[in-house]
């Protein structure tokens, strides 16, 4: 555990040490600062205005912070052979997977902190109560720390580009899930629908962690949805953080 | 006393250019260290060592044979916890500086916070980098990137250190404490096992050497017992005239001096009695033994006319 921790700790540091994370921090703060004056310009839904850009931009610039940081974790690690010493050390090579993974985490739990933070104060100024934009928020950060666990896994068998890449493609498809769902009903051949159904089980459902519209419009989520949805996020990145361990443990360092 | 590092019927080989075909690395390697010992690994480049060092910290799956190191195979992290590993040219995480790093790797043993604190500023200043605690590692240069390597390596009191080439990249002063600290390991009875194509270092340091070529062992021993140590030649610098006659090949010197190599005692014995004669002056008397360069060229020539003659 000491060996995670370790590992967490070093990647939470070498990422607060990097500017761009600040960089992509003070962009989303300043859209929701941005979001109070271009509420202005509407009447009667300003609340409404920041809420959506404000949880918009706590997802968007958390999913930068995903991509930017997660893709290069381990390949950076090799490129610069720093894992030579680091698995000559009592390091199992899953410890290593989650530690980093972990690390991320910090990350992109600090950042929907701080972001997050920055969206209730600007709803409280607005003179409405800010916690219903809770759970909107924290499924914000399932759904990072789920895209996050998928820059890993590339990450641990790809160079940063094609994981960048595979990162926002499956967040992309995440999104648009529910479409393979009704390709199956609408497109005719029994192979094609196989396929279509067969990616629908396997692409995760993104759209499970978006309640944003919820949130936006003051609507609750239905009972028992909220756990079940942090259930569904947290099992599958776990899913995907083994999956990175697997392919990691069998990994050949040349 | 149990074996530290036992490696039998190694082997390795790696797919060529475009998946095509395999090139072997590690050709059958036996290998045998035991406790308290300096071990050297030595080749030219592309023979094996750094592969073979990998496949012994578990970096690399050997295609055959079985590497234990204290009885254990190298993923085992029983085993890992008694070893201290210095690449070849490290480069670290040059966002920390030298004590985050050294702290790092503490963690990574599972030393508590005081434990770490006492190691790092006694590695610290075993390496000579006291002053440098706060120094990022962006701003260490190549020596004193490697001088951290080494505090890193040996900074949890491992019974064994691996350093892969630890004096590549040295300035003659790096080189020499390098070499005290492998020779502090040892007088502290651990065992250091260094691969290395510099053979002056290997000479001056090993209790035993092994020579691969092509990742196959050519030799393995005591240097004494790998090295003739009588005299094969001796050479004699002579200043003034030299008379004819006497025994020897010549060489004359750039500062007027000559340089005279003869083949045995009763060949000296005549030259040093023909030189003042002549009016000239002995200078020195040199007995050359065959070093470990000679015996690692033969063993590569060796090698290079068995596989012209197979």
């Amino acid at each position: 555990m000491s060996a995670i921790v370790a590992i967490a700790l070093n990647t939470f540091r070498e990422a607060i040490r990097d500017r761009i994370l600040y960089l992509i921090l003070s962009f989303a703060l300043l859209l929701i600062a941005v979001s109070h004056f271009v509420s202005l310009l509407t009447v009667g839904s300003e609340l409404k205005i920041v809420k959506d850009l404000g949880l918009s931009a706590i997802s968007f610039f958390g999913l930068l912070t995903a991509v930017f940081v997660g893709v290069s974790l381990v390949f950076k690690e090799i490129e610069r052979r720093t894992v030579y010493t680091l698995l000559a050390q009592p390091v199992r090579r899953w410890q290593f997977i989650c530690g980093k993974y972990a690390g991320l985490s910090l990350v992109l739990g600090s950042s929907v902190l701080v972001t997050g933070a920055g969206l209730l104060l600007a709803v409280a100024l607005k003179g409405e109560s800010p916690f219903g934009l809770l759970p909107a928020i924290f499924l914000g950060f399932v759904e990072l720390e789920l895209i996050g666990a998928f820059a890993v896994l590339f990450s641990s068998f790809t160079n940063p580009i094609l994981a960048a890449v595979g990162t926002v493609a499956t967040y992309v498809v995440g999104h648009l899930s529910w479409s393979f769902e009704l390709l199956e009903k609408r497109i005719p051949g029994s192979g094609v629908k196989a396929l279509c159904r067969g990616l629908h089980a396997v692409v995760p459902n993104l759209d499970r962690l978006n309640v944003k519209a919820s949130a936006v419009h003051g609507v609750a989520l239905p009972p028992g949805y909220f756990v079940a949805a942090v259930a569904y996020g947290f099992f599958y990145a776990a899913a995907i953080v083994i999956l990175a361990c697997l392919i990691f443990e069998r990994r050949e360092f040349v | 006393m149990s074996a530290v590092i036992e490696i039998s019927g190694l082997r390795k080989a790696f797919h060529g250019h475009l998946g095509i075909g395999r090139t072997a690395a590690v050709a059958g390697l036996d290998l045998t260290v035991r406790p308290g010992e300096i071990f050297g690994l030595l080749g030219p480049n592309g023979a094996g060592k750094t592969t073979t060092l990998k496949m012994m910290l578990g970096l690399l799956r050997p295609d055959a044979g079985e590497i234990r190191l204290f009885g254990r195979p190298p993923r085992d992290v029983t085993a890992r916890r008694k070893l201290g590993f210095l690449p070849e040219n490290p480069y670290f995480y040059d966002y920390l500086t030298a004590v985050e790093f050294l702290d790092f790797y503490g963690r990574l043993h599972g030393l508590g916070a005081a434990e770490r604190k006492r190691r790092i500023e006694k590695a610290i200043a075993r390496v000579g980098l006291t002053g440098r605690e706060g120094t990022p590692l962006r701003k260490f240069s190549k020596g004193m990137t490697q001088r951290l390597g080494l505090a890193q390596a040996i900074q949890h009191d491992p019974e064994l250190v691996i350093l892969d080439e630890p004096m590549s990249g040295l300035d003659p002063i790096g080189r020499r404490e390098v070499r005290d600290l492998i020779l502090a390991q040892r007088a502290a009875g651990k065992t250091v096992f260094f691969s290395s194509h510099i053979l002056q270092d290997a000479e001056m340091l090993c209790d035993r050497v092994a020579i691969v070529f092509r990742g196959k062992l050519r030799a393995v021993g005591k240097l004494d017992e790998l090295v003739a140590r009588d005299a094969k030649w001796i050479e004699v610098s002579v200043r003034g005239p030299l008379p004819d006659g006497v025994p020897g090949d010549r060489t004359p010197a750039p500062d007027g001096t000559t340089l005279v190599r003869v083949d045995g005692v009763p060949s000296l014995t005549k030259l040093l009695a023909a030189v003042p004669a002549a009016g000239g002056e002995v200078l020195s008397v040199w007995p050359r033994r065959e070093s470990l360069e000679d015996l690692f060229l033969r063993e590569i020539g060796r090698a290079k006319a068995e596989e012209v003659a197979s």
